[in-house]
């Protein structure tokens, strides 16, 4: 035993001595390994970047995690489900697809009525894993779609940043832009969208534009110009593309920035990406005739007249011979071009605003012509806590991004402010606009985060000279005293850097916190799987929406028709595999109404325009059980508003008592005897929900409902699901007439 | 329309039994049989004592059955077995097939058992016979409303049909813990509790048939899956995948009216189980990694519980399963109480298997595929196994022999190391190589020139490194002269450090030549110029304040004398020092 501790102590005194060696040796071996700071620098920032990547993945895989991969909310079930068409029946069966399962007996062409863009991403991933021997299921791409996509978005965001400021701020954006909840909140995993991939297609686009602008290089405005194709097959958002650019440019002319470079950037531009736009069907000729492209037109012949001038003043060499003409050529033009929208408007060949355009302009628009429309909660104007919730810090770091790119404009900083200012009016018309405006709010906040902590580390670098200097200056005997002058020249400096630098990570860290909290609570609940907390503490999942839709697709004859409002429509085609009369494709008002006043009406007017329409089954989403509010009573005077928009026998003031909307005693007669009430609240009255209450109380809405005692006549119940969420109605034959 | 159709088969029994001679001279000198219907497959087991009354040795023995229960017959075993009561010994199953022999008519189906060994003149055996059968308890009514009972029907012969003459045979028929509607009643005919018993009957001929109609209530699940496809997934990492696919439905009575959620919630158990609410799945004690999901995901109702020997699978179907209602679910795991109309069974070998053959304990359609899997070039090997109405009875196992050479294994890791190097290979040569078109264009040739003052500069740096630390080096010499006061070594190493400044300045001078000539590098030269003037300059101080204080010592004057000496000169090599440090590092930043 002594001797193994002997043995050890020697051994120890011999690493004591060999230590400086070996010291010596690794210093220089590192010496020779080490990296000049420029090889330092660049792998600093490509593992920054590559972490950014990963993070921006795994950061949206909550909900796969803690549920399981699957697609949430309605929209992407209709994508989910002609990506699946796409995969299985390749390209041209897709393009020419006629869909008869949704708005029957109508139906859809789905070829020329969709963006492709998406499907296709989505199809040529699952094609490339197959090829490369990764045989993974359609289901999994589809939900990971989204996450992927906002990953490369950083990278986009990072060019971008580097491009309007410097290398920082793109990596600051980069993060920034990777846990933005505002982003997040439509590409977490499952939630398999067009936005998934607009969002980076839309940044490409500007990212290339701005490049182009910056080089005057064809090569680029060709690629922003199949940026641009891209964002065109993928979202209908593209229209804020083509005229934010015309827009930017006609700034840039007025204010005196015209060159050379804009020109050849926006023609390339606008007519390849004009060209490649076309391609797509359900977008076709709106280039070249619908009211919302003309900007775009108008500055593209802006662009020739000023290079037309410029030739002009170039030839001429006269003043005043040359202001004339501009008055002369200036006006002519304005006059042809008024003249030629003039024309073109009233023999109908250009086609004005859209309603939709027009909502976004003006937000109170949709409330007062569009029903439908404004009955979407997301297209409600948003709330400032919504912004909050949204945005966090960058809120107030956004103001002072502006601050610093207003201090050194130039043709990429004019561009990322106006990209901007412009969205985030958009941001606050439409809840959902916040996503077009995520992408700018973080650069320019980066810019903000990247120019301060420059300016406070710049400052704490050079202060650590200077003393450094001082104290070596003063190496013989006024060491001390030199120092005390130099401290009192700058006084606090040092430490008021330091302090904001702490604030700027402080700030950063809760940014951090917030996103990973918001991402975990708030945006990773698929919404067909509703979850709750029980009594100690364990998750309840409410799976009701599956069970109907599985038991409607194994158990009604495959050619049922199913009538509901239109918000189920596409996850009734898509899991329940049955054919609808609307879904969310909301293209039809007028059918949508149809269904709005079927719901409405009472039981006898209803089986008439059932049978009209070959209704099978009746399917409502009823919350009176569970608690859950968004469910079809809550929703039922949009029904009312767009039945009633249509059909003036339906009327708004018939189903409210006082301007009130109730379910209670005190309900209006009309209320309590449609055809929703009934299909709510059948058999309901019989049902104890919570202790301590009257039967029939319905959770939802915390009152007692007024009827209780519902006859159908026409529809029997074929199915509730286990916590009622969804009830489910089989229309009867009609009975034989005497 | 099902009576008819019995009475027909009697007619036809009669006509059969006139027409035909006697099958052979064995007899059945005792026949117990035990029907048991409490779940929805109906077992049969039958004690046969056979005794050779004639003159010649049998070697075949002949069952039947009337056809109608022939064609739902899932499961048949014939044991012979030796001794009684307790010391009754089973032995090896005797083979059995379906035979079609002349004279018999086609109401009846026919299987021959081969015996171990003849059966000669007056010598008995006995054979255990195990039959289950499928769908033949027939609903009745059809179609029930919620919250009606379950009621089927079960039809039967009192007496046991056989070629051969009976001496004395007894039936008894098992029901479920439940109401009891109606029974034939003939003589000998007794009820207690749940069993009914028919008989002792003598001496009855053969092809003997009294048909008996039994309708009771059944609590049982009715769930048959249509088709069941089990995929077992070999891997030789060490695990084994197993995947069933099963589409359930319910073979029960059909739901008539409305179904209301309040009524179903209101009973828990309804008197009736019209209803089938949950499959329980029994899994090996170790299985892992186990999901249950059907065409639109998790079956989020479901729930396992797993100890050190067994692991509970409760699959609860999304919505409760009426009569006629359809469910597919597919899961790694076997569900009990569920018979299968169509088992496949797929096999899935690692990718390279060779020599497959398979043994399986019954008959069963054979075939292989191919299945393309992760990383998988020509397809793993696929062993595909069919078998019609297989109930648990036939939970026997298989053996699958194939070759696999362990060298195989590694193949598909090598597979992605191989990409992942040619990926990074192609990043190599994507950074190194040179790839523009035009190697004349004004651009490319001043990105050349730029790169080329960019490897002068580094150039330049390291030199500048290079004198600082030859002056570090003679600060060092005249450290060691003020410790020793060795004045030659110090001058020897002021001699090296001149000549070795000497080479690195001629060095520089190339590189600062080409600095300035380049058009480039014209914002940057004047920095590098006043870098190497300022470092000239450091150079004399140095040599200067080296010469002071090795003069001083030469004089042998004070230490404190000489400090004073070199003051002014140390402080502005340490303000020049700072300098050439502050350059270098602008430099560094280009």
């Amino acid at each position: 035993m002594g001797g193994k501790q002997d043995s050890t102590k020697s051994e120890s005194m011999a690493t004591t001595k060999t230590a400086p060696d070996l010291l010596n040796s690794s210093i220089f071996s590192f010496k020779s390994l080490k990296l000049k700071t420029k090889q330092q620098e660049l792998l600093i920032r490509v593992s920054i970047l590559g972490l950014v990547y990963v993070l921006a993945f795994i950061a949206r895989l909550f909900s796969v995690l803690r549920y399981e991969s699957m697609i949430h909310e309605f929209d992407p079930y209709f994508n989910y489900r002609t990506t699946l068409f796409l995969t299985e029946k390749g390209f041209y069966e897709f393009w020419n697809w006629f869909d008869s399962e949704s708005w029957y007996p109508l139906g859809r062409i789905i070829g020329g009525t969709l963006y492709p863009g998406l499907m296709v991403t989505a199809a040529l991933i699952y094609w490339t894993l197959r090829f490369l021997r990764f045989f993974v299921h359609i289901r999994e791409v589809c939900v990971l779609t989204a996450p992927f996509f906002a990953s490369n978005t950083t990278l986009v965001a990072y060019f971008f940043g580097k491009e309007i400021w410097d290398t920082g701020a793109g990596l600051v954006a980069a993060v920034l832009i990777a846990i933005c909840p505002g982003y997040i909140s439509r590409s977490v995993a499952g939630s398999y969208d067009n936005e998934a991939v607009a969002i980076f297609a839309l940044l490409l686009t500007f990212y290339l534009f701005v490049k182009a602008v910056n080089t005057g290089s064809l090569a680029w405005a060709l690629g922003s110009a199949f940026g641009y194709f891209y964002m065109v097959s993928a979202w209908g958002g593209y229209v804020f593309i083509i005229n934010l650019v015309p827009l930017y440019v006609l700034v840039l002319l007025i204010t005196g920035r015209y060159s050379m470079r804009l020109y050849i950037a926006y023609n390339c531009m606008y007519i390849l990406g004009m060209l490649l736009a076309m391609q797509i069907r359900f977008v076709g000729f709106q280039h070249v005739q619908s009211g919302e492209h003309m900007g775009a037109m108008g500055v593209f012949l802006l662009m020739q007249v000023f290079y037309f001038l410029d030739w002009v003043k170039y030839q001429l060499n006269d003043i005043k011979l040359f202001q004339t003409f501009l008055r002369i050529t200036v006006t002519s033009a304005i006059l042809v071009g008024g003249v030629a929208l003039g024309v073109g408007t009233a023999s109908g060949y250009i086609s004005p605003w859209t309603g939709r355009f027009y909502s976004l302009l003006d937000p109170t628009y949709a409330k007062d012509h569009i029903p439908i429309i404004a009955s979407v909660s997301e297209h409600q104007p948003t709330a400032w806590s919504s912004f909050m919730f949204d945005y966090h810090i960058l809120l107030f770091l956004f103001p002072a991004g502006l601050y610093f790119c207003f201090k050194r404009l130039t043709d990429a900083t004019i561009f990322i402010v106006m990209y901007g200012l412009t969205s985030l009016y958009f941001a606050g018309v439409m809840v959902r606009l916040i996503l077009v405006a995520t992408p700018a709010v973080c650069l320019i906040s980066a810019i903000a985060v990247s120019a301060t902590v420059k300016n406070l580390t710049s400052l704490l670098r050079t202060k650590q000279k200077v003393p450094q200097s001082g104290s070596t200056k003063g190496a013989g005997s006024s060491k001390a005293s030199s120092k005390v002058t130099l401290d009192q020249s700058q006084p606090f400096q040092k430490n008021g850097a330091i302090a904001l630098l702490l604030g700027v990570f402080y700030l950063l860290s809760r940014y951090a916190i917030h996103c990973t909290w918001v991402t975990s609570e708030a945006y990773s609940s698929p919404s067909i799987v509703l979850a709750a907390r029980g009594a100690h503490g364990n998750r309840i999942i409410f799976d009701d929406y599956r069970e109907a839709y599985y038991w409607l697709r194994q158990n009604t004859p495959t050619d049922a028709k199913i009538m509901s409002w239109w918000d189920y429509g596409y996850q009734i085609t898509a899991m329940g595999n049955r054919t609808v009369i609307v879904d969310n494709n909301t293209w039809n008002n007028t059918h949508i109404a149809t269904v709005g006043r079927a719901m409405s009406s009472y039981e006898d007017e209803a089986y008439d325009i059932m049978r009209s329409l070959d209704v099978n089954y009746v399917l409502v989403v009823f919350g009176g059980v569970t608690g859950y509010s968004s469910d079809d009573i809550n929703k039922f005077l949009w029904m009312v508003r767009i039945g009633g928009g249509v059909f003036p026998v339906i009327k708004e003031p018939d189903y409210l008592v006082n301007g009130e909307f109730r379910v209670d005693k005190g309900a209006s007669p009309k209320m309590l005897n449609c055809l929703m009430y009934k299909l709510c609240y059948y058999r309901f009255g019989e049902l104890t929900t919570e202790y301590g209450k009257p039967t029939g109380y319905d959770r939802a809405r915390g009152v007692e409902i007024g009827n209780k005692d519902i006859k159908l006549e026409h529809l029997e119940e074929a199915y509730t699901t286990s916590n009622w969420i969804v009830r489910i109605y089989r229309v009867k034959p009609p009975t034989n007439r005497l | 329309m099902k009576q008819s159709s019995v009475d027909l088969l009697l007619l036809l029994l009669a006509l059969a039994v006139l027409a035909t001679p006697a099958f052979s001279d064995l007899v059945l000198s005792k026949v117990e049989r035990r029907i048991d219907v409490t779940s929805q497959i109906a077992r049969v087991t039958k004690t046969l004592q056979v005794i050779n009354s004639g003159s010649e040795s049998v070697s075949e023995f002949t069952l039947t059955f009337p056809k109608f229960l022939g064609n739902n017959l899932a499961y048949l075993s014939v044991v012979h077995s030796e001794g009684k009561g307790k010391s009754k010994r089973n032995l090896a199953n005797l083979s059995v097939r379906a035979a079609n022999p002349k004279g018999i008519p086609d109401s009846i189906s026919v299987y021959s058992v081969s015996l171990p060994k003849p059966l000669s003149k007056g010598e008995t055996l006995t054979l255990e016979v195990v039959a289950a059968f499928t769908n033949v308890l027939q609903p009745f009514p059809e179609k029930i409303s919620q919250g009606d009972s379950h009621l089927v029907m079960l039809q039967e012969s009192s007496q046991y049909l056989s070629p051969y003459a009976v001496e004395s045979q007894s039936l008894t028929i098992k029901l479920p813990n439940a109401r009891i509607e109606s029974y034939t009643k003939l003589e000998n005919t007794k009820l207690q509790g749940y069993e009914i018993k028919y008989g002792p009957y003598k001496n009855l001929l053969p092809f003997s048939y009294s048909p008996i109609v039994v309708h009771f209530e059944s609590k049982a699940a009715f769930a048959v899956a249509e088709k069941l496809v089990r995929e077992i997934e070999v891997s030789h990492w060490g695990n084994v995948q197993v995947t069933e696919h099963y589409n359930v439905v319910h073979r029960g009575a059909q739901l008539k009216g409305e179904f209301s959620r309040l009524d179903f919630q209101a009973r828990p158990n309804p008197l009736g189980v019209s209803a089938f609410r949950h499959l329980l799945a029994r899994l090996p004690p170790r299985a892992h990694s186990i999901y249950y999901r059907d065409d639109i995901g998790n079956i989020s109702t479901s729930q396992m519980q797993s100890d050190s020997k067994k692991t509970d699978l409760l699959i609860e179907p999304r919505f409760p399963l009426f009569g006629k209602r359809f469910l597919n679910i597919s899961f790694g795991s076997p569900m009990i109480d569920l018979v299968t109309e169509k088992l496949i069974v797929q096999v899935v070998l690692p990718e390279g298997s060779k020599d497959i053959s398979v043994t399986t304990p019954f008959a069963v359609k054979q075939s292989q595929e191919i299945k393309y899997s992760h990383l998988d070039i020509a397809g793993r090997p696929v062993v595909v196994l069919e078998k019609n109405n297989v109930v648990p009875d036939h939970n026997q196992y298989i053996q699958v022999y194939y070759k696999f050479s362990n060298i195989n294994l590694l193949s598909e890791p090598l597979m992605l190391i191989s990409g992942f190097f040619v990926l990074f290979i192609t990043c190599i040569i994507y950074t190194r190589a040179d790839f523009s078109i035009s190697k004349s264009s004004a651009t490319y040739l001043a990105k050349l020139q730029w790169d080329e003052v960019l490897a002068t500069l580094q150039e330049v740096q390291s030199i500048i490194q290079k004198c600082l630390a030859t002056h570090d080096k003679l600060e060092a010499s005249l450290r060691d002269l003020s410790r020793t006061g060795d004045i030659q070594t110090c001058k020897a190493a002021r001699k090296s450090t001149d000549s070795l400044l000497k080479d690195l300045s001629k060095e520089l001078k190339p590189l600062l030549g080409f600095l300035q000539s380049s058009p480039s590098a014209s914002h940057i030269s004047p920095k590098v110029e006043e870098l190497v003037a300022k470092e000239k300059e450091l150079q004399e101080k140095l040599m200067a304040k080296h010469t002071t204080v090795v003069e001083g010592y030469e004089k042998k004057s004070s230490g404190r004398d000489i400090e004073n000496r070199i003051a002014s000169q140390q402080q502005k090599i340490i303000a020049l020092r700072q300098e050439i440090e502050d350059l270098l590092e602008f430099i560094d930043e280009i």
